[in-house]
């Protein structure tokens, strides 16, 4: 049904073979510093909208790099990462507004609440798959803003939390925009290497082999329960992260900012990236964020038909994702971000889904 | 070319920005003012859970249209520029800086929702940016003290409930009350507008609640639980749908309450003919602006002009829905204000003229309900009328009443 | 007591109105083996061409057989034309684009029919049956779910069609060896299933009421009630339905505030699942390795 693609990389490996270690390296180095001073520069040379614009990109790319871990490279898929991105958000407005703790210092304790969170849900999740496992992580979506709604003393309920915008440290000379950018952007690249060194380890592999060929890794001695837990709970944890930042940039939360179409905004962007990459989080970010704008633009009639019709090219024209099909191709001249993460072999998502 | 072009404007953006807030030098203009145009912003939910309020911003953008075809106000055309938030605070952030940053709009004017507009109003204040008439009933938007850039213009649905309250001690001591509400903050406002309005005696009074939301079919489980309270009251805080199908629910299980229901969800066309027009008689409601498809209203020269207005600017399919004669008022005001800044158009200005209305009256407007606002009142309409539906229409009855919202 | 046969029979009613929007996932799944998230969408748009049918002059079943009609062939249409390039491609891209079609259907209804309510008409009068416990609408949609569950089920069981659908679904590439005509069972699975979706959106309207969102929720409820009986289960999708929407009513009456109600309901939903994971009616599926 689905096309096979070597498990090994032998494709990319041959074109590697071409250049020498060194030479590999050296380009890498360059390249990615690069690409990290240009981050750096760029939102000088923005407007303030344009700047939060970014900001919002880079945050949707963590919350997108966690959906990764989990449906792309363990093979679980969530339709629920919304609640999480919520459970995040409100951790940390929740520490900044009834206990004032600073908006740096609430980004390690909502990751703490949804790592938890998320190996408390991938235990159940164990025992699904597919269209099931779908349904699971989707009544995680629902109850979420009910849960908000109701405990409303501590979540400010139906009115939500306003939180003060963090003010950049003095001395520094910049505006709270740019100083929330850069805030955010260290944030991200701590995130992709974090992922970058779980996924291209030991643990990555055990992602993998059991998204691939689950009997297979546990009879070579793979501790699948353990290993799927884990990876719902990486993965929560990022996408929890992302959300405490999303509620530090804006400078609210509410229920209604969390509705089921951000899960699935996020799955959209998944997809569109790459599902089981890492580059690609960063492709689903700019994805979520500017093409609703850009088909408002278009069309303020039927937006989100256009965005729709935007969604389906996308998926017709590269299937696997922005940086899952154009990766391998780009892999001998240029190094990409996942070039050591193993490619996908038929993104084995269970059954249905 | 282009990154030059962007490194410039970023500059110059970022310079306006550092400066506090973008006053020009010019004194009688504030952005998006030119000796021809003013520019005003607006987000509307136009998909999503809230998009059947999307056409208020539609009937806005008709109404000024028609504004310019006359020659706009004083000379000037207005340019409406909307954008849908889907009822997403954070996207309501993101296009509101987008409108003010990018677009250097003048104001922002009737932004829907509670939730969208708790997410700008900081945003708004800080930059002294006017957040005009913003399309929302929540209590607690009249603080011009602590936020005197932000204007309401609905009456707040405590006052609505506190109506209601005021109506059952007087005639109802005794009754026992049932709410059904939708689970968000506009559900909310009328359940503790009731609380309020009750005063002590709410405890006592109030003996089953229930709640829905957006996402549910149906609410009949509610209604038949709050049937099963034995309640004899029952205020109904809901979005049309949801109403229509209370009304037909009450009716169907023969359950004979006095019920309130609220002005959002008491629309003839959209409501209470969807239900079935024997279902609801008896029930009552309270509003401040003629329903539409109220055959009491139609030969009046207001209705007219608004339907003459609403089919020729190809809004036809809309003339049953109560809220596109909302938003054709909520444009009428937003005019009248502009009018009265004459050539001093500043953001100060406009809030300035915004806080005096003196009994000013709209056409689709009750008769006998004004505008007022002050520099302590920011909240234009605090009238509402009780109203008896007989099968056909709603027959007003008592006095026109202010209720002292929370 | 009273109370408690008024929120069974409700539950029921509400339930039936899952089932038949379930019977189509159900449809789609065992012909494509992919859950179509874009079901509701598809149905509440049929409805709204049955709508404009209604107002244009003709009369009920008319309209209702042209709908029924023009939705097989866009189901099947839909298939061939937006599923079929990513038939091949990785699960996850086919789950997108019913993503993408929901969100195109969705916009499009707004876009032409805007988001005010409208009234849908009903073959069956407007009266209250039992003591007030159902409507006749209610009993309506039970009815029709039901003949058409029966339709389904027949219709895998002892017919070569869908023999045929069954072996293209399950093995398509052993299927094509034993004659069967893969794409042709692909695209009549979604016809069908837009038909029955269709079924469902004009039997519902009436009580639902008909604007765009119409199947938003539903849809939800459908999902959750065909996995609880099982996804590969016709029957089960039917009493999947009913059993969430009466679980619903008593959790949101009896067990906790209706704040909490659908976070409760899939609560318990999902325990049970834990113990039949695969749904109530559902087969395992044992894969050789």
């Amino acid at each position: 049904m689905a096309e096979t693609f070597p498990v090994d990389g032998s494709r990319a490996k041959l074109a590697l073979e071409r250049h020498s270690g060194a030479g590999i390296a050296v380009w890498r180095w360059a390249g990615t510093a690069a690409l990290i001073a240009v981050a750096v520069v760029l939102p000088f040379t923005l407007s303030n909208y344009h700047v939060f614009q970014l900001t919002q990109v880079m945050i949707y790319a963590i919350a997108v790099l966690g959906l990764n871990i989990l449906t792309g490279y363990n093979g679980q898929i969530s339709l629920g990462h919304g609640g999480f991105f919520a459970a995040g958000a409100y951790t940390a407005a929740i520490l900044m507004h009834r206990y004032g703790v600073p908006y740096w210092a609430t980004l390690l304790p909502a990751a703490l609440v949804c790592f938890a969170l998320g190996v408390l849900f991938g235990l159940p999740a164990l025992r699904f798959e597919g269209p099931y496992l779908a349904l699971v992580t989707l009544a995680m979506a629902f109850a979420m803003p009910q849960l908000l709604k109701y405990f409303d003393n501590w979540t400010g309920g139906k009115q939500g939390l306003v939180l003060t915008k963090p003010m950049p440290p003095p001395g520094l000379g910049i505006d709270r925009d740019r100083w929330l950018y850069l805030f955010v952007l260290v944030v991200l690249l701590v995130a992709i290497r974090v992922a970058a060194n779980l996924l291209n380890g030991r643990t990555g592999r055990a992602f993998v082999a059991i998204r691939d060929h689950p009997i297979a890794a546990a009879a070579m001695g793979i501790n699948t329960a353990r290993y799927k837990t884990l990876a719902f709970g990486t993965s929560t944890l990022f996408t929890g992260v992302a959300g405490a930042l999303a509620a530090i940039v804006i400078g609210f939360v509410a229920p209604e900012s969390f509705t089921l179409f951000l899960s699935l905004s996020f799955l959209i962007g998944s997809a569109v990236g790459g599902i089981a990459t890492i580059g690609g989080a960063i492709v689903g970010g700019f994805f979520i964020e500017f093409v609703p704008n850009f088909a408002n633009d278009i069309s303020d009639a039927a937006p989100w038909a256009i965005y729709g019709l935007t969604m389906l090219l996308f998926m017709y024209v590269m299937p696997r994702g922005v940086v899952g099909t154009l990766g391998p191709w780009l892999g001998h001249a240029i190094p990409s971000l996942d070039r050591r993460a193993a490619p996908p072999n038929d993104t084995n998502v269970k059954g249905g889904l | 070319m282009r990154a030059k072009q962007t490194i410039v404007a970023g500059l110059c953006m970022a310079c306006l920005m550092l400066a506090g807030n973008a006053v020009y030098a010019a004194g009688q203009y504030g952005p998006g003012v030119t000796d021809t145009e003013i520019k005003i912003g607006n987000t509307n939910p136009y998909s999503g859970p809230a998009s059947a309020y999307g056409i208020n911003g539609k009937v806005h953008a008709a109404y000024f249209a028609m504004i310019n075809e006359k020659g706009g106000i004083n000379g000037r055309k207005i340019k409406y520029i909307t954008r849908d938030d889907s009822y997403s605070p954070p996207k309501t952030v993101e296009l509101v800086r987008q409108m003010v940053e990018q677009d250097q709009v003048f104001l922002i004017f009737a932004s829907l929702g509670t939730p969208s507009n708790m997410a700008i109003h900081g945003y708004m204040n800080e930059n002294k940016v006017p957040q005009l008439f913003i399309a929302t009933g929540a209590d607690q938007w009249n603080d011009p003290k602590h936020f005197p850039w932000t204007m309401m213009w609905l009456p707040s649905y405590g006052i609505e409930s506190h109506i209601y309250a005021n109506y059952v001690l007087k005639n109802l001591p005794n009754a026992k009350i049932a709410v059904l509400y939708q689970n968000d903050d506009y559900g909310k406002d009328y359940l503790n507008g009731l609380r309020a309005g009750l005063g002590d005696k709410a405890a006592k009074m109030i003996v089953a609640t229930q709640s829905y939301e957006t996402t549910d079919p149906t609410v009949d489980q509610q209604v038949v639980a709050l049937e099963g309270s034995g309640a004899d009251v029952l205020l109904t805080a809901a979005t049309p749908k949801f109403a229509a199908q209370t009304v037909r629910k009450v009716y169907d299980i023969g359950w004979k309450p006095t019920h309130f229901l609220n002005s959002v969800g008491n629309s003839v066309g959209t409501v209470m003919k969807p239900a079935g027009l024997e279902k609801g008689i008896g029930t009552i409601s309270a509003t401040s602006i003629m329903d539409p498809t109220d055959p009491q209203w139609q030969g009046t020269p207001g209705y007219k002009e608004w339907l003459a207005f609403m089919n020729s600017h190809g809004l036809s399919g809309s003339i049953t829905d109560v809220q596109a004669a909302i938003g054709y008022s909520y444009a009428q005001t937003m005019a009248e204000v502009l009018k009265m800044c004459g050539d001093n158009l500043t953001r100060e200005n406009v809030m300035k003229q915004a806080a005096s209305l003196h009994n000013l009256q709209l056409p689709l407007m009750l008769p006998g309900i004004t505008l007022n606002t002050s520099a302590n009142d920011f909240d234009p309409i605090k009238q509402m009328q009780l109203q008896k539906f007989d099968g056909t229409t709603w027959q007003l009855f008592g006095d026109v009443m202010s209720g002292s919202g929370t | 007591m009273h109370q408690f046969l008024q929120q069974i029979f409700s539950g029921l009613a509400a339930g039936a109105v899952y089932a038949s929007l379930a019977l189509a996932l159900v449809m789609i799944y065992r012909a494509t083996d992919l859950v179509n998230f874009a079901q509701g969408e598809m149905a509440m748009f049929s409805t709204y061409i049955a709508w404009t049918l209604v107002n244009a002059g003709l009369p009920f079943w008319a309209a209702f057989v042209i709908t029924l009609a023009a939705s097989f062939v866009g189901g099947m249409l839909i298939e061939r034309i937006v599923i079929r390039p990513v038939e091949n491609a990785p699960i996850l891209t086919a789950v997108v684009v019913t993503i993408g079609l929901l969100l195109i259907f969705n916009a499009t209804a707004g876009w032409i029919y805007s988001y005010t309510l409208q009234e849908f008409p009903s073959p069956f009068p407007d009266r209250t049956l039992f003591g007030a416990l159902m409507t006749t609408r209610d009993v309506g949609v039970i009815a029709v779910t039901l003949v058409m569950l029966v339709a389904l089920f027949c219709f895998f069981r002892f017919t070569a069609t869908g023999l045929a659908m069954r072996a293209a679904a399950q093995n398509p590439d052993s299927a094509r060896l034993c004659g069967v005509r893969v794409g042709r069972m692909l695209a009549l699975g979604w016809g069908f299933a837009a038909a029955i979706g269709a079924v469902a959106g004009i039997m519902v309207a009436p009580i639902l009421f008909l604007d765009p969102n119409m199947m938003g929720g539903v849809l939800l409820y459908a999902f959750t009630g065909a996995l609880l009986g099982g996804i590969t289960s016709p029957v089960g999708a039917v009493i999947g339905g009913l059993i969430v929407g009466v679980t619903e009513n008593l959790v949101g009456t009896y067990l906790i505030a209706s704040q909490l109600k659908l976070t409760v309901a899939l609560l318990l939903i999902i325990i049970v699942l834990v113990f039949r994971p695969n749904g109530l009616f559902g087969t395992a599926v044992v894969r050789r390795v």
